[in-house]
């Protein structure tokens, strides 16, 4: 009985060495991103320096690659009251890789109520990617970087 | 004991039965399903409008562009059409290193196949759009060899009426001294200076004949959109769980081709999409080609699609400027420029070699051996990495790309 035991146990863990059938045992897909582990991927960040809250809304919702999209920037201060007037440059990249965007996003419009339109936004290929915000209002600038995966 | 051994026959027979086909028939994770679905051509999704071409859509003027497409009076020699280097039994390539007009041009002519969903159009993304595209070739003395004003007279001649059903009237062409057979800002002296003597608004006019030339053109080669390859058969086989369903559409090599084109190759970088691009420049290291100028890629591209008076921003666009989003939003200044060449398609691959901007490989497997080995950049920065791929992966991987093939 013991040494029963033993068998269905070595053929227990050789089922499982195995992973079941076929391809589930080849490698998961490499194009995931190495995000580090605590990266905060959320829409709403406190600025670096904490002088602002920034949600951003895209108009594509998934974000799709290869499609040219806007995305809506709100601003307010940390207490909740809209940032107008701000001049906001936009930058992104994808660390992993050491490249940018193909295309130059840019404010483009001050919507009011602390809300700005983002044009020509665009993302060649999945993966994570990080797209920052310079925010200079009132004399004060501050900047943002959201995450994102795609 | 003996029960025990018997126990374990029936489930090693059991698993083996259960698995019959091995790798033949991997399931994939869901993120990986997910990937295979967004590169089949089920995502393609209907072309967006152009609005700086108001008859882009309009079949009449796909069914003239087609008729001139093939024409090849409308060249210098009477011999060259687009046809010529642009080939539909090739997928519209033409089998060789540097496309052969009046002379030969020292560029890959790139397949056409889906190029309408592309902002930028050759290699190094000179031109916004496929109509200003297809008036480079027209006064290119290696390509038609022609000038405006030879192909305002050859629309009068062969196709009056069916151009002034899409557009105003033509100007009045047969007064020579306004406009002569042969004018145009070309490299021929006389066809030249012939243009300068034209006045302002005569040469205006001869503009907006060759856009509108260019306009008809494009509305043929918006029509040529990427077919069903035997990818796409095996993406539609696979169920909810990743698994291929009924006759296998794919070897285990072919499969296995398409797992590194996911990973390891790191193929989908700039591959990916259900046209297998993401229409974007890059510097892959590609090596020079005997004999002809190094090419500098979009560094020049963008140069020349900010100066072209056919861009999308242009007099005779029919865009609002808030339309031309390629030209708004176009990175104009990066260290990626250098050297950076579009990614074409991967549609069709295996038939429309040779491969990169001045074919500088013949095979598939020189390609696959280029990219593995990480190459070194003559100009600017090599955006690659070695892969260390064993040789039966390179293999796999062109096994793979031998699936894009359109079937018929």
């Amino acid at each position: 009985m013991r040494r029963y035991s033993l068998l269905l146990g070595v053929l227990l863990l050789l089922v499982a060495a195995i992973g079941g059938c076929g391809g589930a045992a080849t490698p998961a897909m490499q194009m995931s991103s190495n995000a580090p582990a605590d990266t905060d991927f959320g829409t709403t960040r406190a600025s670096d320096g904490g002088l602002f809250q920034v949600t951003y809304t895209p108009a594509l919702e998934p974000i799709a690659i290869n499609e040219l999209h806007q995305w809506t920037l709100h601003v307010e201060t940390p207490e909740g009251a809209p940032v107008d007037d701000a001049v906001i440059a936009v930058s992104g990249g994808m660390p992993e890789h050491n490249h940018g965007m193909p295309t130059e996003p840019q404010v483009t419009e001050a919507l009011g109520n602390g809300d700005y339109r983002v044009e020509g936004m665009q993302f060649q290929m999945g993966g994570w990617w990080t797209i920052t915000f310079v925010i200079d209002a009132a004399g004060q600038q501050d900047s943002v970087t959201f995450n994102l995966k795609l | 004991m003996r029960a025990g051994r018997w126990l374990i026959g029936v489930m090693v027979l059991g698993w083996l039965a259960a698995c019959a086909g091995g790798p033949a028939t991997p399931t994939w994770s869901a993120d990986e399903l997910r990937v295979l679905h967004s590169l089949s051509l089920d995502a393609l999704k209907p072309l967006s409008p152009d609005p700086s071409n108001v008859v882009a859509d309009n079949p009449t003027a796909a069914a003239l562009g087609e008729r001139i497409y093939f024409d090849t009076r409308f060249s210098g020699n009477g011999a060259v059409s687009c046809a010529s280097c642009h080939m539909p039994e090739r997928h519209f390539t033409d089998g060789r290193a540097f496309g052969v007009g009046m002379g030969t041009i020292p560029l890959n002519a790139m397949s056409l196949v889906g190029a309408a969903y592309s902002p930028w159009q050759t290699w190094n993304g000179k031109n916004d759009s496929q109509w200003s595209q297809a008036l480079i070739p027209l006064e290119n003395p290696l390509e038609h060899g022609g000038n405006r004003t030879l192909y305002a007279h050859l629309l009068a001649e062969h196709y009056r009426a069916e151009y002034e059903a899409l557009f105003d009237p033509l100007p009045d062409l047969a007064d020579s001294s306004r406009f002569p057979r042969n004018a145009g800002p070309v490299d021929s002296p006389a066809a030249s200076a012939a243009w300068e003597r034209m006045a302002p608004a005569d040469r205006d006019a001869a503009n907006r004949v060759f856009a509108n030339l260019g306009k008809v053109l494009a509305a043929y080669e918006r029509t040529i959109v990427p077919q069903p390859a035997r990818f796409d058969r095996y993406v539609a086989s696979l169920d909810a769980d990743g698994r291929p369903q009924g006759e296998a559409v794919l070897s285990a090599d072919e499969v296995a081709g398409l797992r590194i084109f996911m990973g390891k190759g790191q193929c989908m970088n700039c591959h990916n999409g259900p046209r297998f691009t993401n229409d974007a420049f890059h510097n892959t290291a590609i090596p020079g080609a005997p004999d002809v100028p190094i090419q500098r890629g979009r560094i020049d591209g963008v140069v020349r699609v900010q100066a072209d008076p056919f861009n999308c921003l242009g007099a005779y666009s029919d865009a609002d400027p808030d339309e031309c989003t390629a030209l708004r939003f176009m990175v104009t200044e990066s260290d990626t420029l250098l050297g950076g060449m579009k990614t074409p398609t991967l549609r069709n691959v295996a038939e429309t070699g040779p491969y990169m901007h001045t074919g500088q490989f013949a095979t598939l497997a020189e390609v696959i051996q280029h990219y593995n080995s990480g190459g070194f950049a003559i100009q600017g920065h090599n955006e690659l990495t070695p892969l260390a791929l064993t040789d039966e992966e390179a293999a796999q991987l062109e096994a793979f790309l031998h699936t894009l093939t359109e079937e018929e």
